[in-house]
């Protein structure tokens, strides 16, 4: 029951597209091919680039519309191309970045985002390897037990109520930041994700480690955390991503307003503010259009920057789980 | 023999602690997380047996038995609920579960190494951007001044925002959805592609199968397993509509479509403070769940031998 699920071998995989296309490459060509498979090849391209221009069109919009001129930007109903000036004509104006970075609570926010996602993503790594790690050694008695402990999790006790009663109540975490850090430290299927890439790691290393006389942390240190720099990239990639877009939990949890993370607060600017179905919020209200538009931008732009940098690790690390898978 | 056998196995036990003393020195941290984070709130699932009052805390409160699951399925609101949670979930998977086995299917038949990759890069962006800011995207572009609304507006001849309208605010959801996830979601179907035997495709040819019978005999069989693999773990999460993007998206006037059993249970339980209730209303969610899961895997695993485990 608790085998390591077959889907995410093939979710490793399936990154890479590459491999797809090598594969294809090698087919070579047995038949020519005819007018009708050149025709549906023309229109499946121009479809799926259409699908690519719906797929990120929303964001180029609000990127345009953070740019534009305020009053302009009212008046407007259709598509937004590209940043334009009251006159209609190209122009770039960052007036509502000013007043967007200016605004105290979106500052305060940014920076608890980002302390928040750095020390939790950095928690995450860490207890994932050394789960990890653990499990992927051989010889321990009680191996199959923890097995079996950890993976239950996935099953049971994400239940809304008891964690909060139990975390408010019984830890004590209600209104402190830690609430937003400490629980779900560990997901099960990332760990299950680097076990595997551990175990893939030839065991002559881990032995010539041991007659060198490194210990189990020098040996994960120095030996297995080098070798798995692309599945830790993408490691990276999960979890910072879902501490930065998280605003449930701080919902909830969180009180003081000057703890708020900015995705919190964005929903404060961007959607309370709408429904003005909310009290005691009055120093977000009356923000202008461009504004909202542009803490949108400031929210997403950390993502998006380091979005690409971390692919080239992407495709790495999932090379790695296909060689396993 | 009974006694033997453990203090043989305490004795093993101590022996490998000797031994592997210090693998499970690196297990204390990550045990210790699981036991408060996981198993103390999974223990707090008690409290919907119990008449939880902060006074008396988690132990102290007084047992009532099934007292609150009673009381929530004679309730009135018991049935809408269960109605709401199902509507939304069959249209969600209708429309959206073929949704990236299209798209996988279609990528795999770009010929374009290049092409291939930026079409799927692009498809992967709203993936990663936070539902906050989707959720404003969908209430900007849906309003009667947005694009997609008063595009609808001028064809339909009503006016207003879409998202207060009850029989607009399910497709907005699900169609919403889609967009979002569909290019991650191809992922895994493009893996099952890569994986198909391309000698097959070969043999085909030579028959002479055009594109269409390569797709309908090799390609999608080929695929199917996976496909089943995830209509399960899909079908497990049939009662399980998630309450963030319903919390972002919903508004009085939605209520009679928007309100699933998810968003009962949180304003039963963090608005109202009725702590044994929800987390009844919770459990009763979960185990339907758990259910589902079973049943679906069981069905597939007679019907065709895949299974989840």
């Amino acid at each position: 029951m608790f085998a390591r699920p077959k889907f995410l071998v093939l979710y490793e995989r399936g990154n890479n597209m590459k491999t797809l296309l090598i594969r294809k490459k090698q087919k070579g060509k047995l038949q020519k091919e005819s007018l009708g498979e050149r025709i549906f090849d023309f229109f499946n391209v121009v479809f799926l680039i259409a699908i690519s221009i719906i797929a990120v069109y929303p964001l180029w919009h609000v990127f345009c519309a953070s740019f534009s001129d305020a009053t302009a930007i009212m008046g407007k109903s259709g598509a937004i191309l590209y940043p334009f000036s009251g006159d209609g004509s190209l122009a770039m104006n960052i007036d509502a970045y000013k007043k967007a970075f200016s605004h105290p609570l979106i500052l305060t926010s940014y920076w608890n985002s980002i302390l928040i996602t750095g020390v939790a993503t950095t928690i995450n790594i860490i207890l994932t390897a050394l789960c990890a790690y653990v499990l992927s050694r051989k010889g321990m008695m009680l191996k199959k037990f923890f097995t079996v402990v950890i993976t239950l999790t996935m099953f049971f006790g994400s239940e809304m109520i008891p964690r909060y009663i139990v975390y408010t109540k019984i830890l004590n975490l209600y209104d402190s930041m830690w609430v937003l850090i400490l629980p779900g430290a560990i997901n099960v299927y990332n760990m299950i994700v680097m076990r595997t890439n551990f175990e893939s790691i030839p065991e002559s290393l881990f032995e010539s480690a041991r007659i060198d006389g490194a210990g189990h942390i020098k040996t994960l240190y120095r030996i297995v955390l080098p070798l798995s720099k692309p599945i830790i990239a993408v490691m990276v990639l999960y979890y910072a991503v879902a501490h930065w877009n998280d605003w449930f939990d701080a919902s909830i949890f969180l009180q003081d307003r000057n703890k708020f993370p900015l995705q919190l607060v964005l929903r404060e600017i961007l959607i309370q503010n709408d429904t003005a179905s909310m009290n005691g919020a009055s120093d977000v209200e009356g923000l202008s259009e461009t504004i909202k538009y542009a803490t949108m931008i400031i929210a997403t732009v950390p993502i998006l920057c380091v979005y690409p940098y971390l692919q080239k690790y992407f495709t790495k690390g999932v090379m790695v789980g296909a060689v396993k898978g | 023999m009974n006694k033997n056998k453990e203090k043989n196995f305490w004795f093993r036990l101590k022996k490998d602690f000797g031994k592997n003393g210090s693998l499970y020195l690196l297990m204390i941290p990550v045990l210790a997380y699981f036991v408060l984070f996981c198993y103390l709130p999974m223990y707090g699932i008690i409290i919907s047996f119990k008449d939880y009052s902060p006074r008396l805390g988690v132990f102290g409160s007084e047992w009532v038995g099934f007292k609150h699951f009673i009381e929530f399925i004679n309730s009135p609101s018991f049935l809408p609920l269960i109605i709401n949670t199902l509507r939304i979930s069959i249209v969600t998977l209708c429309i959206g579960f073929p949704a990236p086995i299209i798209l996988a299917l279609l990528l795999n038949e770009v010929k374009s190494v290049k092409l291939g990759k930026v079409i799927q890069n692009c498809t992967y962006v709203p993936h990663f951007i936070s539902l906050v800011v989707v959720c404003s995207i969908i209430r900007m572009f849906t309003a009667d001044t947005g694009i997609i609304g008063s595009f609808y507006n001028a064809i339909t001849g009503n006016t207003g925002n879409m998202l207060n309208d009850a029989s607009t605010f399910i497709p907005i959801y699900a169609l919403s959805n889609i967009w979002q996830e569909c290019g991650w979601g191809a992922i895994i179907y493009l893996a099952a592609l890569t994986g198909i035997d391309q000698s097959l495709y070969e043999a085909a040819e030579i028959d002479g199968a055009g594109k269409w019978r390569k797709v309908i005999n090799i390609t999608i069989p080929s695929i199917l397993p996976t496909i089943i693999i995830m209509l399960i773990m899909r079908m497990g999460r049939m009662m399980n509509v998630g309450y963030e993007k319903i919390l972002l998206l919903e508004n009085s006037m939605t209520k009679e479509v928007s309100d699933v059993l998810s968003i009962y249970n949180y304003r039963r339980g963090l608005v109202l403070q009725q702590w044994s209730y929800s987390s009844a209303v919770g459990l009763f969610n979960t185990t339907i769940n758990l259910l589902m899961v079973f049943m679906a895997n069981r069905i597939s695993r007679k019907v065709n031998n895949t299974s989840l485990w």
